[in-house]
């Protein structure tokens, strides 16, 4: 079974072949960019085809349930519609998947749900790195206004940090939004 | 002032959802108790998926895409209601310039008329079928689409088969022009700003506005999903209102700088103003037309079951979908004006019929002998 994978990330889409190779599902091409689409998708000739959705390309598959000149083989529904938890969660995980006529459906939700797991992952995988990187952030933040204190009150490194500690807990603001006052305070006092 | 309601609707950026982005943006939504999410979205397909499983309350839909949602033509069945029709026409054909000069070499008559164009385009596609040529490939925007029944009913009537003459391919309406530039495809049939952009690039030369082919064309319309019709009827009445204050706004010419510039927005349109606006005006190839872009309003924004009726026949023609009496008024439901009714009262205006360039008249009591009166159409 040939599947194709067309994805803007490519570190997303790296992941999902990733999964579907251990999977067992040995055939799998990568489309990274959508120009002439349509051309390409047919070349590799696929029976099922993931998307995901913040792809403005998708509407370009859509044709494919047409028959027309432009369609060589015309594609089927992906899951079941009675199946509507299935749809619900490749939405909300941000795939979409097309299917070629005749495949049998247990094969076909095998694939739909590693994509939504590997999707759900990739997800994880970008919000913890989020917040890592404003982790670091405020960090920076709380150093930069440690040394203003301590350089403008002739405190300690402990002490200047206790006293934004205060401060935070009397305004019930966090330690960073302390911090970026600090230095918003004293770029206007220079 | 009622408790407030939440309503979450999906859109497409295009100039013809102003009434919706005036509605919220001018806070009448708000005033009728209306907590209104407005979500930029990338792909129809995804605003029927989204409608399907409940993410949104509501959607600036293609017209004829409500009747494929509902009753399950493509993919994924999504039921909705065509509450108000938001927009008629809007759309235009544009070729490149190499197709351009081809058609004016062919042609037999006024370029302006519709008919001459497509003979002269049915000529084009001969000699490059007998010089062993790459068939044309114009551009559309969805299967379910205005845009692509108007390029079919035009061609048809020069005696092209669109399905076997020439490609008809779906492209994302921001990446027409590009594709025109690059001669990937020859010609497209999209919404504004697209054409004009096309044109002062020079990459394109505009043919036809939509309303030479079809008008006045149900073009897009504010789809509500079913079950929140049924449930919250006076949500639904609710939002009809508030998008007609939005109408009445943005038809006003006193009003188009202002909505120019709100639809300018990178949340909303996204595109420069000062395009925005010449669309408003109905400025189109340089010349006005009252007719580009019509929004709907109290007076000619009512769904009607003929509207329906008509789109249904132009996706039976095509072979989206089966004309049969049960799907025909299934189909005639979807463009329920019951909603509409209660808000603007009860003097119903008549729908205007959709007239075309040429072919014989739509009569929806008799869909079969319309679909027969056409020598082209796909296999049934």
């Amino acid at each position: 079974m040939k599947i194709v994978i067309i994805d803007e990330s490519p570190i997303r889409s790296a992941i999902l072949e990733e999964g579907l190779r251990e999977a067992g599902f040995v055939d799998v091409e990568r489309i990274d960019e959508t120009h002439n689409l349509l051309k390409r998708v047919y070349a590799i000739d696929p029976d099922v085809i993931l998307i995901d959705l913040e792809n403005p390309s998708r509407d370009e598959l859509e044709q494919m349930f047409q028959v027309s000149r432009a369609v060589r083989r015309p594609v089927a529904m992906f899951v079941d519609q009675a199946d509507s938890a299935s749809i619900q969660a490749s939405v909300d995980a941000g795939v979409s998947a097309y299917i070629v006529d005749g495949l049998k459906k247990e094969r076909i939700k095998s694939i739909l749900d590693l994509c939504v797991s590997r999707f759900n992952a990739f997800a994880k995988l970008q919000n913890e790195l989020e917040r890592a990187r404003s982790d670091l952030e405020e960090r920076k933040t709380i150093d930069r206004a440690k040394g203003i204190l301590m350089k403008a009150r002739k405190l300690s490194e402990d002490e200047a940090y206790k006293l934004m500690r205060g401060a935070a807990m009397r305004e019930s603001k966090k330690i960073a939004e302390i911090a970026q006052s600090i230095i918003t305070a004293s770029e206007l006092l220079k | 002032m009622n408790a407030t309601r939440q309503v979450k609707i999906g859109f497409i950026p295009l100039v013809d959802a102003a009434s919706l982005f005036v509605a919220v943006d001018k806070g009448f939504a708000a005033e009728e108790g209306l907590d209104v999410e407005l979500v930029r979205e990338v792909s129809w397909s995804n605003i029927r998926d989204r409608l399907a499983i409940g993410h949104y309350d509501a959607a600036h839909l293609l017209a004829p895409m409500a009747i494929a949602a509902t009753l399950g033509l493509s993919h994924v069945r999504a039921p909705v209601v065509a509450a108000m029709t938001l927009a008629m026409n809007g759309n235009a054909i544009t070729v490149s310039p190499d197709l351009y000069a081809s058609l004016a070499a062919a042609a037999e008559g006024d370029l302006g008329d519709p008919a001459v164009t497509a003979r002269a385009l049915k000529e084009v596609i001969s000699s490059r079928e007998k010089r062993n040529a790459e068939p044309l490939t114009f551009g559309m925007t969805f299967p379910f689409s205005t845009h692509n029944y108007q390029l079919r009913y035009w061609m048809a009537e020069g005696g092209i088969n669109p399905d076997t003459d020439l490609r008809l391919v779906v492209l994302p309406p921001p990446y027409m022009v590009d594709n025109l530039a690059k001669g990937q495809v020859d010609g497209f049939c999209v919404g504004a700003p697209w054409n004009a952009v096309a044109e002062s690039a020079g990459v394109g030369v505009i043919l036809h506005p939509g309303s030479a082919i079809f008008n006045p064309a149900p073009e897009k319309t504010l789809a509500i999903r079913a079950q929140v019709a049924e449930r919250d009827p006076a949500r639904a009445e609710a939002l009809i209102r508030a998008c007609l204050r939005g109408a009445d706004y943005v038809r006003a010419p006193e009003n188009r700088d202002e909505t120019a510039a709100l639809l300018a927005h990178a949340d909303r349109v996204g595109a420069d103003a000062q395009t925005v606006r010449r669309t408003l005006e109905g400025r189109f190839g340089g010349e006005e037309n009252k007719d580009y872009l019509i929004f709907g309003d109290a007076a000619c924004g009512r769904p009607d079951a003929y509207q329906a009726a008509w789109l249904y026949a132009q996706m039976s023609r095509w072979g989206q979908a089966r004309l049969s009496p049960d799907a025909l008024s299934a189909a005639k439901r979807v463009f329920d004006p019951t909603f509409f009714d209660a808000v603007t009262g009860t003097a119903h205006p008549r729908t205007a019929p959709v007239a075309a360039f040429s072919g014989s008249s739509f009569h929806e009591q008799d869909i079969e002998a319309y679909l027969d009166s056409f020598a082209i159409r796909a296999a049934r």
